[in-house]
């Protein structure tokens, strides 16, 4: 049972400009059947440039409805450069709230106008900026293959609406809601993007294999115990696991696998492929990893 | 006919309403007559003859050769974990356990985490009306296979299956048989000690008990590890002391549960043809989910096309009508139902499905109150939705 709020409620049962404009300036579709929620949108400019009339079609649940209705009323008068700067936080204020678990239905309102706002530029031969305003590096590559969405629209959401956690990304995109598997990706791209200092790739330096090679056997022991709790003991911690350096001899680096990795039927395979894989990328591939 | 502001209740395979008589049963056990069962002195010993005679009316409702075959529960879902985490543990050479793609979540999620552990699990396939593959069936069950598990009856479609057929499969594997019969019970007449159903899974509220009581039924003579460890109840076989009252009720169900096995399957079944019918005849592009020729006599689950199931719920719970969908908006999870989708039910229906489940307190008055809102649900829905107008043309 959700507990929508009377606002959202009004919109959902009385939804506001609903069905197709005559003529339209601009159309878009975003989302579609499989996914569970889809929203066409259409709208008309007047003489000034302003959204003069919008109407919307939704197939989905309550608040993609009251999501979308509350969307046509929020951009209504608008220029398309005042329009381009709604966000699904604009769409959430005219509703009041959303559930946590809903919010996917406000990003899809913010995103189907701005597919509009592009069918318009590139109707009109302007160059479509299709990088979204704010992370322009690259259209983004797929991360949740089941609802299909990119790293690039994780991180817009993120910045949007501040999350930090991949659950939180799941209620506003619905990445990682279904098999889960990208659930680890998702919050790797968030710890990146909210490091602090730098959005830069802010990996810990790797040291040229001679490097190391020249360190005294402290220095090692460091670098080594360095690498395992900031590049590997997380990991592990994240499915119920750890593990402690017990000894460097040489280039035998011993490590002691503990929590749930002690028991583990693959634990030979974690500390081959996943262990001692970090350790030859971030240290030297001359080292090799054993239990202790 | 017009009843605004009465509960229209068709979800009865999410939870049934007490009976009068089993809350009547139940009240000495919440009040004056509070011992212990397992009490040396009268006071509690009058509590445990209670305990007893509830096993036998349950025990004669499933068929069974022996009261001494159930044992109480808290719900369906430990008697599921308990049977078959028992079968595995009694056959530790045998690392396979083979369910269906249909089960409820309480054996589904029970099996991902027996594979996390190690084990292998097979999930019987299904075809587009919900049927199961009997040839991938046998293939599956084998002499690794320690524990077949198969529901009696499906919860969104209501498909009944065959059980006792899988049951001759497993034991010709050297394998157990367990059946989640928490729909079935009630519904489908059961005669357990002629058939080759080791363990049978219950659940009370279901059938007009309480919520939190349940049943495990554990053939004569299959070996049985207890679950739940610590004290001696249930003769050894599920520690912890007995949720007297809720046994009483579960005891007093199962007889009324016996006494309208019959309207179940007449009249509660003509209510759910009457519905369908009405359907069918009023609303375009629906379809009927499931096996229209074994399914249980009170489940309806229909597909509304190019509309989503929540938005439908929503619109019927302001007329008080109560259903349940197989949409993904309805649980907070975003795919729909696991059922539907392994009978190869389109997304585009899946999320428009809709369970109407009947139980015996349900009257024709209410089937016509919902054909009368039902279809102004559906129009208005439709009316905004992008792919209704395509598929107009």
């Amino acid at each position: 049972m959700w507990n929508y709020n009377k606002k959202v409620m009004d919109h959902f049962l009385n939804p506001r400009n609903v069905g197709e404009v005559e003529n339209p300036d601009a159309v878009a579709e975003v989302g579609n059947m499989s996914c569970g929620d889809a929203l066409k949108i259409s709208l008309k400019l007047d003489d000034q440039g302003r959204i003069a009339d919008v109407k919307f079609q939704t197939f989905g649940c309550a608040s993609a409805i009251a999501s979308s209705s509350a969307l046509t009323e929020l951009v209504k008068g608008m220029t398309l450069d005042e329009a381009s700067k709604v966000t699904n936080r604009d769409i959430v204020n005219v509703l009041g709230e959303l559930p946590e678990e809903k919010m996917h239905c406000s990003v899809m309102g913010m995103e189907a106008l701005q597919a509009a706002i592009a069918d318009y530029k590139r109707k009109h031969g302007e160059k479509v900026d299709e990088t979204t305003e704010d992370d322009g590096d690259h259209e983004g590559r797929i991360v949740c293959h089941c609802f299909g969405v990119t790293d690039a629209k994780i991180r817009k959401v993120a910045k949007i609406n501040n999350l930090h956690k991949a659950e939180e990304i799941t209620e506003y995109t619905k990445a990682g809601g279904a098999c889960g598997s990208c659930l680890d990706k998702i919050q790797e791209i968030l710890d990146e993007l909210w490091r602090p200092g730098t959005s830069e790739h802010a990996q810990p330096a790797a040291t040229p294999a001679e490097d190391f090679e020249k360190l005294s056997l402290v220095k090692k022991v460091l670098r080594v115990q360095d690498i395992i709790d900031r590049e590997i003991k997380p990991v592990l911690e994240r499915d119920g696991g750890s593990i402690e350096l017990v000894d460097l001899n040489g280039n035998e680096v011993q490590v002691r696998l503990q929590g749930i990795c002690a028991t583990c039927p693959n634990s030979k395979l974690t500390l081959k492929r996943f262990v001692e894989a970090k350790i030859h990328e971030f240290i030297s591939d001359k080292l090799t990893v054993v239990e202790a | 006919m017009e009843k605004e502001n009465k509960v229209i209740y068709l979800d009865n395979n999410a939870t049934t309403c007490v009976a009068p008589e089993v809350f009547e049963a139940m009240v000495p056990y919440l009040t004056e007559l509070y011992g212990n069962p397992s009490s040396i002195h009268h006071f509690g010993g009058q509590v445990a003859s209670k305990v007893e005679e509830a096993r036998e009316k349950l025990a004669d409702l499933l068929g069974a050769g022996a009261s001494s075959e159930i044992i109480f529960t808290s719900c369906g879902s430990e008697s599921d974990s308990a049977a078959i985490l028992s079968g595995l543990s009694i056959c530790p050479k045998r690392s396979k356990v083979v369910t269906t793609k249909v089960e409820h979540s309480a054996v589904i999620n029970l099996c991902k985490e027996l594979e996390r552990k190690g084990y292998h699990v097979s999930e019987i396939p299904v075809d587009a009306k919900g049927r199961l593959d009997m040839e991938r069936a046998r293939e599956m069950i084998d002499e690794d296979t320690a524990v077949v598990s198969v529901m009696w009856a499906n919860n969104e479609i209501g498909n009944i299956y065959p059980v006792q057929e899988l049951a001759e499969i497993a034991h010709h594997n050297g394998a157990l048989f367990h059946t989640d019969a928490v729909q079935a019970v009630g519904k489908v007449p059961m005669a357990l000690k002629d058939m080759d159903i080791d363990m049978l899974s219950l659940s009370g509220h279901k059938f007009h008990a309480p919520k939190g009581v349940g049943a495990l039924y554990v053939k004569r003579g299959v070996r049985f590890h207890p679950f739940l460890i610590g004290g001696h109840q249930e003769r050894g076989r599920r520690a912890g002391t007995e949720n007297v009252a809720g046994i009483v009720g579960l005891g007093k169900a199962a007889e009324l549960a016996k006494e309208h096995i019959t309207e179940e399957n007449t009249r509660v079944k003509a209510l759910r043809d009457q519905l369908e019918a009405g359907v069918l005849a009023s609303i375009p592009s629906v379809r009927i989910n499931g096996d229209p020729a074994s399914r249980l006599p009170n489940t309806s689950n229909i597909s509304f096309e190019y509309i989503e199931g929540e938005s439908i719920l929503m619109l019927l719970d302001l007329d008080h009508i109560c259903a349940s969908s197989g949409s993904a908006c309805t649980t907070g999870s975003l795919e729909p139902s696991h059922v539907l989708r392994a009978m190869g039910v389109p997304y585009t229906a899946a999320h428009g499905s809709i369970r109407f489940s009947f139980s015996r307190y349900n009257t024709e008055d209410e089937v016509k109150f919902v054909l009368a809102k039902l279809p102004g649900v559906i129009e208005k829905l439709r009316g905004i939705s992008p792919y209704w107008k395509n598929h107009q043309g």
